[in-house]
């Protein structure tokens, strides 16, 4: 194998895995935000993002609307009705064991999974892309997909995004303030439960935004809300619980390793990511970012 | 002075010697389970199933009801023990059965022990999340080394003398029946020791107050790694069975469904009552039974609405249930 051959290769590998961090970052993001807010054990954010890649299916083939406000409608509807279920379900749970919260949520998870499989059927689904996106990106040495540059780069573009909006603005100086502290920051006049649902609705929207663009990358079926429910807990876990930082370097660790072991290791390449978190999380069990 | 603490300490061992005494209403599970023997006698591999499915909940209950760990990846152990009673007899040709369940139970609780003594030292969603990776971990080892496991195709080959080698096996799997109810009988009879012991106090109290039980000096991870074993080593032998009474293990006794579903089995019968894994999880798998075939889609969404309801409105399960009405009826009675 020529030395040329090989690097193309490499970059080919690592520009899906970075598509796949990237998607991995923006649906995860959300859970360690609230996670980090009121510690709650959210197994149902999968579902959020599942339900996501179904709204922006239905808004595309039934009603017409083109991909990109499709992703944004799928973002709005969905971060909106998710308020809905965090004032009437959550919000009950906020004090209670994380065990509780575990099976509310996995009960959660169910009827979603089973409402989704009434509607559309267990196949999977596709979407067209709009034409712009199917071809590929000429870099004069080797040619990319360009769908993969496309979601690369809106994951770019929500991590700048995200950055500034915690570390610039009102809005994420309170939120930092009541991951830091919550009874510290209630008492200097934040009102914690209503940045929570307003984080909450902004991270279901998220999540609900990358299942949209995962459609094509990873598939789109019922099941999506479990079948990568354990990466998402893993990129908050080994980020660290409320550290953007934190969940952009390990969902892009992620994505790329677990891509580049599809390929490379098809047989033990997810046994060495389980691996390698609960290593870290036995060192580190805060996280990476996390606060001890 | 003394005379009080006598007192105090005469009142606490009335207190745990009266548990220890058997209640006629702890009769009945049993009566039904050798009811049902004679009266759904086509039923017996279903009930099989419950039996090792009770076994599975039971000792999920003294980890998660008695001692308070949560725990995502308890199928790692009756996995463990399946493989391990599968790959005895189909392997190494040791088909006597007890010992088989004696081997997955020592397997199981040599899991335990190294899982337990490292993980239990987290707590919260760390602890959570070290449960669920270490047993999708498991899963993926079993998916990379298929030369043993058989991957998705799983270890068929299982050949089991006969029960004492005298009874054999019908095709009904009236045997398998009375072989589990024992076994299960053996593990109840355990795990009910264990919970109405000192030990069993002092897990409660792990469980009520962790910093508490520290601060007088209780040695909280011996005995938490103590119950994870004992629990790993019911669950080894629960999958034990499950492994001998199908002749067939796949890589789906290790997943992390199979921790779902038993959780969500204790749950529903209700957790740190001993009797909730049986009702929980003869419940849940008589309903499967009937209506997941009826509406795979419809069986899921009432599963996922009554663990939400239990959560919201009946945390004690349906024991739970059952033990608040019988007190409102007490009340309303005098």
């Amino acid at each position: 194998m020529s030395l040329e051959h090989f690097l193309s290769i490499g970059v080919g590998i690592l520009l899906d895995g970075l598509a796949y961090g990237m998607v991995l970052f923006i649906i995860s993001v959300g859970l360690s935000v609230t996670m980090g807010l009121m510690g709650f054990v959210n197994l149902a954010h999968g579902a959020f993002a599942m339900a996501g890649g179904y709204v922006t299916v239905s808004l595309m083939s039934r009603l017409g609307v083109p991909f990109e406000l499709a992703l944004v409608g799928a973002f709005v509807l969905v971060g909106a009705s998710s308020v809905v279920f965090e004032r009437l379900l959550y919000a009950r749970l906020y004090r209670a064991g994380e065990l509780d919260q575990v099976l509310l949520t996995i009960g959660l998870v169910f009827m979603a999974i089973a409402a989704f499989t009434y509607v559309y059927g267990p196949a999977p689904m596709t979407i067209k892309v709009p034409r712009y996106l199917t071809g590929s990106v000429d870099l004069g040495f080797r040619t990319l997909a360009a769908y993969r540059v496309f979601m690369v780069a809106v994951g770019a573009v929500l991590v700048g995004a995200l950055w500034y909006g915690f570390e610039r603005t009102s809005l994420g100086a309170r939120i930092r303030a009541a991951v830091d502290n919550r009874h510290m920051a209630q008492s200097v006049g934040i009102n914690v439960d209503r940045l929570f649902s307003l984080t909450f609705a902004l991270g279901s929207g998220l999540a609900a935004l990358g299942g949209g663009l995962a459609i094509n990358l990873m598939g789109l079926t019922p099941t999506f809300a479990i079948q990568y429910l354990v990466f998402f807990l893993i990129v908050v876990a080994v980020g660290g619980l409320g550290s953007i930082r934190g969940a952009v370097v390990a969902a892009l660790v992620l994505g790329i390793t677990d891509n580049a072991g599809k390929y490379l290791f098809p047989a033990g390449g997810a046994f060495f990511i389980y691996a390698a978190t609960i290593v870290l999380l036995l060192l580190k069990p805060a996280g990476l970012y996390g606060r001890e | 002075m003394a005379g009080s603490e006598r007192t105090a300490g005469a009142a606490a061992a009335e207190f745990l010697l009266r548990r220890h005494y058997l209640r006629p209403a702890e009769a009945l599970p049993w009566m039904i389970a050798i009811g049902a023997y004679f009266a759904f006698p086509d039923y017996m591999a279903l009930g099989t199933q419950i039996l090792i499915g009770i076994m599975f909940a039971l000792s999920l209950d003294l980890v998660l009801g008695y001692a308070g760990i949560v725990t995502l990846g308890h199928a790692a152990f009756f996995g463990t023990g399946a493989y391990a009673a599968a790959l005895l007899a189909a392997r190494f040709g040791w088909s006597e059965p007890i010992s088989g369940l004696a081997f997955a139970g020592v397997c199981a609780a040599f899991a335990g022990f190294v899982s337990g003594w490292v993980l239990l030292r987290y707590r919260g969603l760390t602890l959570l999340m070290l449960t669920l990776a270490t047993a999708i971990m498991l899963y993926e080892l079993g998916n990379a080394r298929a030369d043993i496991t058989g991957g998705y195709d799983g270890v068929t080959g299982i050949v089991i003398k006969p029960l004492f080698g005298r009874f054999d096996y019908d095709l009904y799997g009236h045997t398998y029946y009375l072989y589990a109810l024992g076994v299960l009988f053996v593990l109840f009879v355990i795990a009910r020791r264990i919970v109405y012991s000192p030990f069993g106090q002092a897990l409660v109290g792990i469980r009520e107050n962790l910093r508490r039980m520290q601060a007088v000096g209780s040695p909280v991870h011996r005995r938490l790694v103590t119950i994870y074993t004992i629990s790993a080593a019911m669950a080894g032998v629960a999958g034990g069975l499950y492994a001998q009474s199908n002749a067939f293990v796949t890589l789906s006794a290790l997943g992390f469904e199979r921790s779902a579903t038993v959780l969500i089995m204790l749950i529903l019968g209700g957790t740190g009552r001993l009797y909730g894994a049986f009702f929980g999880a003869a419940i849940y798998m008589l309903l499967e039974d009937s209506l997941a075939k009826l509406s795979p889609a419809f069986w899921e969404f009432g599963v996922g609405l009554v663990l939400v309801l239990t959560v919201m409105f009946a945390r004690g399960g349906l024991l739970g249930l059952v033990e608040l009405a019988a007190q409102r009826a007490k009340r309303l009675w005098r």
